[in-house]
């Protein structure tokens, strides 16, 4: 018998209070391992589908799985144990006063204390280059620094399923290099939500494009990449210089 | 106010008051100036009591005296205040300089000056020697409810994010050739505050769901490491003590 | 406002202080409800909101500026339980870090400008909410509500601190000249505060009109669709049909721009009639309430044949910047408070005087509705666009 799939979508529907509807029915299966890029446009609903991942937003219609677990409230704790959304904004995700504390509260949440929690924030720490930085606030810190904290603080709940939203966004090249490579080490299957296709096409072997609340492509990165006109139609563009067909 | 480990008023040093755990120092301080604010207004020698033990924990703390005399700014509005008050207040009046005043506003305006300036100064020095984190922890030591204690730290966090949105917002408004002049321009203003209150709560949302995604179910995780002995405990009392000898002197003798 | 030590004796401080507990006390019982396991970061947030809004300066004349105390903003936006908390929560990290209202006085101060200014603020407004017509979605009455709460609110504070001084004042000055003053400023100062408030919420309401608290959402039936998925790698001709097939897709998803849109653009028509007369009628009713209580309070402190009645508020109604060059942080404008003096000479100067104020803080609410009207469109977008993890806006969806 094959395990079930890492990640199970399938009919995702919802629409916010406000009455705006920002998705309609979306289907995708990841595999355990896999490295997926969801591409999309501003407002394609991208940030709403991942919010959808982990409970966070729900109620709506269609079914979200988690290597088999339905995400549905009495699963929620675990669900959010496997589950590791890293945000767009790593000051929404850095809540704490200092790095350590931030990266301790996933697993402190979880029940773990002591020197346990702390060998764990260590770890997680040690994993994006940031150990020496645990005692610093996190406001302090250069923002490529914030967002692999913000990458930290999910690692240490040692999640199955890794979310990264926008993860390339604002980031320097040397610390979108930094980060492609932190990702790169990481034995998870990773969702990586982004309209950076070359950042796409660096870590990620197959992409989805989500596009009016829907799913409307699947295929190998490369080969959406060389499609100029399903990339016209959702308004992705590949950046100037770049060639798909020799990356 | 530097989220994390400092904020506007503190200044760093290694010295006993320093390292007195935050929460032992809050009750110290607060001691203090309620015993303050408890003397008689007419013990005037006692209110140079006071400024001698604060003038001592200065020393103890190392803390440069012109830094708290500087701050003691602070107290400008309320100087203000207390030098109406002799032209205001009832009762018999006196010649002071060449203006009739009234005794009673005259003994009012040393009150709210005396007390308002040790006052001040004690809280000064309060900040001065504690760390933002290190008070947070004091105040939940002291049993403020842990759900208070922690809106104080995200406002703590994000008072500087917020301020620098706002200062964003600005330069933005300043780029595009606006400068507000008076209250025509009011409605720009609101509607910076409108939009930065829509930011602030939308951020609100945000965190919480980041706090959701790591497991929060309302309860922050206590790193309380450290106890509190006996000594650093007595060692803090020492001004309290004093300052309540001196109260209780100020009251026999009046 | 922010009392400093010794200016209250010491048991009215601390009963104060008991006040205060209890009120925060109840507002964390009350925040619990509404908020569940939201309310540390939204309170938070709120908090800090608050505190960045303080340092908002609003010029006023000649140098002078005013902020907002942002009492009934709160308590407005967020619901009296969320705003106690919040206000508290600001005073205490101001006493704490700043030294600013002393710490005996903390519990005088949270008294004076959460518990009695969010209280008042909030019962004025759900009451003439209840009362005024609903015209334009609400969004009328909520402008001329939110506009007498916060007038309101101040006043009512400066009233509610007349009280603490009878029962433990340090200074010996009569009662009633201590009234008359405080209130006298204030219903200056609430006028500007109701001004800065009602515009505030208002250009909330413009946007995000469900977050002002106790305004509801509409919720409206989910639309499922569904579309060709293009495998560019199964071959060329999945991939060249998939967008063409797609297009129609996109151009609905741009259709579902206007469908939400009527919130907005229904707004400024029909908003604007029975806004004008509700308003009208609150102000005729605020006006005259203003001009009673002035005149009685006059009237008495009239009586005084010194009637010099200057007070000096540190209310924060003129704050000046002061930028110097160690500051580091925006806090670090944290700055000194000016001195606001206001000189009433009998029962007919307090009526006369507060007259003029209510003639031109009406007319400045006046200018800042017109200046509400258009122009906010423009700024939506982008505001919340930068906010964002909710609803995107509507242009870009449109441009899809």
């Amino acid at each position: 018998m094959t395990p079930p799939p890492a990640l199970e979508v399938a009919g995702l529907a919802y629409a916010y209070p406000d009455g705006h509807q920002a998705l309609f029915g979306v289907d995708l299966t990841v595999e355990r391992g896999e490295r997926v890029a969801v591409l999309g446009p501003n407002g394609a609903g991208k940030t709403t589908f991942v919010l959808h991942l982990n409970g966070i937003l729900g109620g709506g219609a269609g079914t979200v799985r988690v290597a088999g677990l339905p995400v549905e409230k009495p699963n929620f704790a675990e669900i959010r144990r496997r589950v590791g959304i890293v945000f767009q904004d790593p000051d929404d995700q850095l809540f704490m006063p200092t790095v350590r504390d931030d990266v301790a509260f996933g697993p402190a949440a979880g029940g773990m204390r002591g020197p346990e929690l702390e060998a764990c924030v260590q770890r997680a720490l040690a994993r994006v280059g940031m150990a020496e930085y645990a005692d610093r606030p996190p406001h302090h810190l250069s923002f490529g620094q914030r967002r692999r904290v913000a990458v930290a603080t999910v690692l240490a709940m040692e999640p199955d399923l890794l979310v990264l939203d926008e993860p390339s966004s604002n980031l320097d090249p040397a610390a979108r290099r930094e980060l492609a490579e932190t990702v790169r080490s990481l034995d998870v299957t990773v969702l990586m939500v982004t309209h950076d296709l070359p950042y796409a096409l660096e870590l990620c072997p197959r992409s989805v494009i989500l596009g009016g609340g829907l799913i409307v492509a699947d295929g190998p990165t490369k080969e959406l990449l060389l499609d100029a006109e399903l990339l016209a139609a959702y308004r992705l563009e590949i950046p100037f210089g770049f060639d798909p067909g020799r990356a | 106010m530097g989220a994390g480990h400092t904020h506007k008023l503190y200044r760093h040093g290694v010295s006993r008051v320093h390292r007195l755990p935050a929460h032992v120092k809050l009750v110290a301080a607060f001691c203090f100036v309620l015993v303050v604010v408890a003397t008689p207004r007419e013990a005037v020698w006692a209110f140079g009591a006071y400024a001698v033990l604060l003038a001592a924990v200065v020393g103890a703390a190392r803390v440069p005296p012109g830094f708290v005399l500087v701050r003691l700014v602070l107290e400008v509005p309320f100087v203000a205040f207390a030098v109406l008050l002799p032209f205001v207040a009832e009762g018999p009046r006196t010649e002071v300089l060449g203006l009739w005043l009234s005794e009673s506003g005259l003994w009012g305006a040393w009150n709210v000056l005396a007390k308002g300036t040790i006052g001040v100064a004690a809280s000064v020095l309060l900040a001065a020697t504690t760390e933002l984190r290190a008070l947070l922890l004091g105040l939940q030591r002291l049993r403020m409810p842990a759900l208070l204690v922690q809106i104080a730290s995200f406002m703590v966090r994000y008072g500087d994010v917020i301020a620098d949105e706002l200062r964003r917002m600005r330069i933005a408004r300043e780029s595009r050739g606006f400068t507000a002049r008076g209250p025509r321009h009011w409605g720009v203003l609101a509607r910076t505050a409108g939009a930065l209150f829509i930011r602030s709560y939308e951020r609100g949302e945000r965190v919480h769901l980041a706090m959701v995604s790591r497991g929060y179910t309302g309860t922050m995780p206590v790193a309380d490491r450290a106890g509190t002995t006996a000594a650093q405990w007595s060692y803090a009392a020492a001004l309290p003590l004093a300052a309540l000898a001196v109260c209780l002197l100020g009251w026999s003798l009046v | 406002m922010h009392v400093p030590d010794g200016f209250i004796d010491a048991p009215v401080s601390l009963a104060a202080g008991a006040v205060a507990a209890g009120a925060v006390a109840v507002g964390l019982r009350g925040a619990r409800h509404e908020l569940a396991e939201r309310t540390a970061p939204l309170a938070g947030l709120v908090a800090a909101f608050v505190f960045a809004v303080q340092m908002l300066n609003f010029p006023v004349a000649a140098g002078t500026s005013g902020h907002l105390l942002g009492g009934a903003l709160a308590a407005i936006l967020v619901g009296p339980w969320t705003a106690v908390l919040c206000i508290a929560v600001v005073l205490l990290m101001q006493a704490l870090l700043f030294a600013d209202g002393g710490l005996t006085a903390l519990g005088v101060n949270i008294t004076l400008m959460g518990v009695v200014t969010v209280a008042v603020s909030y019962a004025v407004f759900r009451a003439l909410l209840a009362v005024l017509p609903r015209g334009g979605g609400g969004r009328g009455g909520l402008g001329a509500a939110a506009f007498v709460a916060a007038a309101l609110s101040v006043p009512a504070s400066a009233l509610a601190f007349t009280g603490l001084y009878a029962l433990g004042g340090t200074a010996d000055v009569s009662l009633t000249k201590v009234a008359t003053a405080m209130v006298g400023v204030h219903l200056l100062i609430g006028l500007g505060e109701a001004a800065i408030t009602t515009a505030t919420v208002a250009s909330v309401a413009a946007v995000r009109p469900d977050l002002i608290h106790g305004a509801q959402g509409l919720r409206r039936p989910l639309e499922l669709r569904t579309a060709a998925v293009a495998r560019p790698g199964a071959g060329g001709g999945g991939g060249a049909g998939a967008p063409g097939a797609d297009v129609p897709v996109a151009a609905a998803g741009g259709g579902t721009g206007p469908a939400d849109g009527p919130q907005a653009p229904e707004a400024p028509a029909s908003g604007r009639g029975p806004r004008g007369r509700s308003t009208r009628r609150i102000w005729a009713a605020g006006a005259a309430a203003s001009l009673v209580l002035a005149g009685i309070v006059s009237f008495y402190a009239s009586s005084d044949p010194d009637g010099l009645e200057k007070v000096a508020g540190d209310e924060g109604i003129a704050k000046e910047e002061k930028e110097h060059a160690l500051s580091d942080s925006p806090l670090a404008d944290y700055g000194v408070e000016d001195v606001t003096n206001t000189r009433l000479s009998g029962g007919l100067a307090g009526v006369i005087g507060v007259t003029a104020t209510l003639a031109v803080g009406s007319g400045v609410f006046v200018v800042l509705r017109r200046r509400t009207g258009p122009g906010q469109h423009s700024d939506q977008g982008s505001d919340q666009g930068a906010g964002g993890v909710s609803a995107p806006p509507p242009a870009t969806r449109q441009e899809g």
